[in-house]
């Protein structure tokens, strides 16, 4: 009797009673003089009060956002001879950096619906107001946004990657490239079935430089006449001290 | 060992840097050319954006030149009076060179702008050199030392003459202006010192004689590239100081150690290699203009407009 009762509050409760505990391998990624990329490891567990519900398996999805910026994309052409940018589109907000990974094929894990709800793929992430009259496919504009990106590892597709054992823990890395950019990186994690979303967590890893970086940068931008000045100075030195120590040189 | 470079936003070799610092140094030194005209188009090549590689390559080029025009005023060839007035005129170039930068900038064509200046430039140096080498080493010894004093006619005829005593001229400071005033265009767009265009112009058509010339454009030279670097550096945010150290302490170095090669070899077959060298990196440039890109797309950042 106890038994059927605990059973049926199992089937009437909602498909949320499966909840992520995560751990990252570090919330904050330093850019210092010798940053070359990083990998982040990402883990986690599900966390359940009731036995594992039957049906189809339960999937992962692990997606890291970069900062969103406008873009203008430009497009060449053949001009007088020449290769030039002629047409440009403006995209709304493209993330600086997108990796999502899954513990499945994507298709079998999202389905188009949720997708759109969640804005979870490349395509879906990247949000494009409308192109000009004259640009006939803007479409194809988008596409080289995301093209160009996936050749600099800034977009990452791993299908498939995520290790996830017994319907309860999951494990990946994302290689993050070195030519990042600063600001807040939101990470999150869904849990589908069926390819919906059951669950969802969302965590943050801050990029930042650090150090000689952040001080150069931040010099450059609030006191850029300040930063001119010191490079000038810089440089004067420099070319004063090497024909000094030269001379000293040339006389021994 | 990778480096990171604050402003342009990209890791490199710090190695590398300091190699292509030295070896432009080397060729600045053999051949008394600033160099900037070699470096910005290599930093093209590994990767480096236009915008920082132009901006960065005028703060490097005050460190050359201040370092040679110091062996020059211990030689007294150096016409303060000419330097001057070239450089009022390189500044107010500059300034326009600047300006020309940025409104090309917003039309997304500034990448297109320095590569077709660089084609062109260094395809006329780079023939004229060329040529003139074969010739010489044809005739196995230098075309005669004084070079011709020539169109004295017209630029006599201008108003607003001044006496120059370093260089022996009594001339209208006008010519010297508008050569003061293309040179700071060049220095502001492509991120040179200009010297290559000056150093003829100053022989050929104000008539300054040849020992002081060098040392002249020199102290012009550090004076317009500086001015360039703070008007990018305030204006276009692009200086990127870590990679100018870099590079600079390579080119202080190497520009040392080139001197002494140069007077080891021949100047003719010198003058060659540099010649080839640079048709080589206008042939690359020219080539990457008119060969259809593999990819036709490129990002820039928004609010251009």
């Amino acid at each position: 009797m106890l038994r059927a009762l605990a059973l049926l509050i199992t089937l009437a409760l909602p498909a949320s009673a499966e909840e992520v505990v995560l751990g990252l391998s570090q919330t904050k990624v330093s850019i210092t003089t010798n940053f070359d990329g990083s990998e982040i490891f990402i883990f986690g567990a599900v966390k359940r009060e009731t036995e594992i519900p039957t049906g189809d398996p339960l999937q992962v999805i692990i997606a890291i956002q970069g900062p969103s910026e406008p873009l203008t994309v430009r497009r060449k052409e053949k001009r007088y001879g020449i290769w030039i940018n002629t047409e440009a589109v403006e995209v709304d907000a493209a993330p600086s950096f997108y990796a999502v990974a899954t513990s499945a094929p994507f298709a079998d894990v999202l389905s188009a619906t949720e997708d759109l709800r969640y804005k979870i793929s490349i395509p879906r992430a990247i949000r494009s107001v409308g192109a000009p009259m004259e640009v006939a496919d803007s479409q194809s504009f988008t596409d080289a946004v995301i093209r160009i990106r996936k050749a600099n590892d800034l977009f990452q597709v791993h299908e498939g990657t995520i290790e996830f054992n017994e319907e309860t823990l999951f494990r990946t890395s994302i290689a993050m490239p070195a030519n990042l950019t600063e600001g807040v990186y939101s990470t999150r994690i869904f849990l589908t079935r069926s390819g919906k979303v059951v669950s969802e967590y969302e965590t943050e890893i801050e990029v930042s430089k650090v150090g000689l970086e952040r001080w150069l940068f931040t010099l450059s931008r609030q006191q850029p006449l300040l930063y001119g000045l010191l490079s000038l100075a810089i440089a004067i030195i420099a070319g004063w001290g090497a024909s000094a120590i030269f001379t000293v040189l040339r006389r021994n | 060992m990778q480096i990171y470079l604050p402003i342009a936003e990209v890791s490199v070799n710090a190695f590398l840097l300091l190699g292509l610092g030295g070896l432009v140094g080397v060729l600045s030194g053999m051949f008394g050319v600033g160099g900037g005209f070699l470096m910005t188009p290599l930093l093209f090549f590994i990767g480096i954006p236009p915008a920082v590689a132009v901006a960065t390559e005028a703060n490097q080029i005050v460190a050359s030149s201040f370092s040679g025009v110091l062996a020059h005023v211990k030689r007294k060839s150096v016409d303060f009076r000419m330097g001057t007035v070239l450089l009022i005129g390189g500044l107010v170039g500059a300034a326009l060179g600047v300006l020309v930068f940025n409104y090309l900038k917003s039309l997304g064509q500034v990448d297109l702008l320095v590569k077709l200046c660089y084609v062109v430039f260094l395809g006329i140096i780079g023939a004229l050199m060329f040529v003139e080498s074969l010739n010489a080493i044809r005739k196995s010894k230098k075309p005669g030392g004084a070079p011709k004093r020539k169109q004295r006619g017209w630029i006599h005829a201008l108003p607003f003459k001044m006496r120059f005593r370093t260089s022996g001229l009594y001339i209208s400071v006008i010519p010297p202006l508008i050569v003061g005033v293309a040179v700071g265009i060049l220095a502001a767009i492509m991120g040179v010192g200009g010297g290559f265009v000056m150093v003829p112009a100053m022989i050929y058509l104000l008539g300054m004689p040849t020992k002081v010339v060098v040392g002249t454009s020199l102290f012009q030279i550090i004076f317009v590239t500086a001015f360039t670097t703070l008007l990018h550096a305030t204006t276009n945010f692009t200086v990127d100081m870590v990679l100018a150290v870099l590079l600079l302490v390579g080119g202080v170095i190497g520009a040392q150690v080139g001197t002494r090669i140069g007077t080891r070899l021949k100047a003719e077959q010198l003058r060659i290699l540099l010649a080839i060298m640079v048709l080589a990196v206008c042939g690359k440039l020219a080539f990457d203009l008119l060969l259809m890109p593999s990819e036709l797309y490129s990002l820039g950042a928004s609010g251009g407009h």
